[in-house]
């Protein structure tokens, strides 16, 4: 088990011991789910997000579809 | 029938373009869309709730691989935050049809159309499909049209209004003068509003806020199918010329008293 991470998700601080992008949605229980995520500022395309690390202070944007008009 | 809405490289069969916002529950929201027969469905994309992540979602009830989803930029004041919108929508389902909409203040939700020209070019240049939300404005649409936009959508009055079409007039002006389609979004209240955009010309509504706010949405998603269906075939048909005077629909010869 890796040491837990402070990222800011979604607008607020929070620490997971997922060590990248992959690992978090699976922490999240977000894996089936239509989602996107933009890490600091750039939209991470879903097939690297097993590569791509989590880094203490990431600023991380998990988006999903809400009713809209 | 082959009377096809064209849209950039998507063709549909419905011209009715519907919502999914302000429904009290997804299944109503489900039952509405499917009463409704639109093709195209308008999403935004917000934040998912991090300490509950894993409940239900709007696409488990509207099935993408059903409709067209179309996300919107709703709630974005600035180009930067409707193109970083449209981006991670983008990679969520692979949509390019878009929904481009940048607001200018939170109590009249007017297009700021300054930021919505700047946002369109992006995207444009980014291989987007951009619909756009914009002012009733003959000049904006057309600009819209040479930033390279797949259909201009004026509005008929405040989202959200009801209020019907505010400027007829000038919906008609766009049309004629657009090489794109021209979809009405936003203000159509009842479906005399949507029939009545449809027999300007336009090529198409989007109604969220009258359907999902009557007292029955599915009665009222089958009445703007019908309006839009309606309107569409009148503009088509031709309308009769007004004139001053009435003129008797009966033959004025051959009375029995002659």
């Amino acid at each position: 088990m890796s040491d837990s991470i402070a990222i800011h998700l979604n607008g607020e601080e929070r620490s997971f011991s997922a060590s990248n992008l992959m690992d978090l949605i699976a922490e999240l229980g977000l894996e089936q789910r239509m989602i996107a995520i933009e890490l600091n500022l750039e939209v991470v395309p879903k097939s690297q997000y097993g590569e791509t690390a989590l880094k203490a202070g990431d600023r991380i944007e998990l988006v999903h579809m809400i009713g809209g008009g | 029938m082959s009377d096809i809405f064209k849209v950039g490289t998507y063709t549909f069969h419905s011209r009715l373009i519907v919502g999914s916002g302000k429904y009290k529950d997804f299944q109503t929201t489900k039952d509405a869309t499917e009463a409704s027969e639109a093709e195209m469905i308008t999403v935004a994309v917000r934040r998912v709730n991090i300490t509950d992540p894993g409940k239900e979602n709007l696409l488990d009830y509207i099935d993408p691989k059903k409709y067209t989803i179309l996300p919107n930029t709703a709630g974005c004041f600035n180009a930067e935050d409707a193109v970083r919108t449209l981006r991670l929508a983008r990679e969520a389902g692979g949509w390019d049809l878009v929904k481009l909409e940048v607001l200018g203040d939170t109590e009249t939700l007017y297009p700021n159309v300054v930021e919505t020209i700047k946002a369109a070019e992006t995207l444009v240049a980014d291989g987007f499909q951009v619909m756009v939300y914009t002012n009733d404005d003959p000049i904006v649409a057309r600009r819209l049209e040479e930033v390279g936009c797949v259909a201009v959508m004026p509005l008929g009055n405040p989202i959200g209004s009801g209020r019907g079409l505010a400027n007829p007039f000038n919906i008609r002006v766009i049309k004629q003068r657009a090489n794109v389609p021209i979809v009405v979004d936003a203000g159509i209240g009842t479906a005399s509003d949507a029939a009545k955009a449809m027999e300007l010309g336009a090529d198409a509504a989007l109604i969220n806020t009258a359907i999902a706010e009557a007292k029955d949405e599915c009665l009222m998603a089958t009445a703007m199918r019908d309006a839009v269906r309606a309107g569409r075939s009148a503009f088509l048909a031709g309308r009769m010329q007004k004139r001053a005077f009435a003129n008797a629909s009966s033959p004025t010869e051959g009375y029995i008293w002659d």
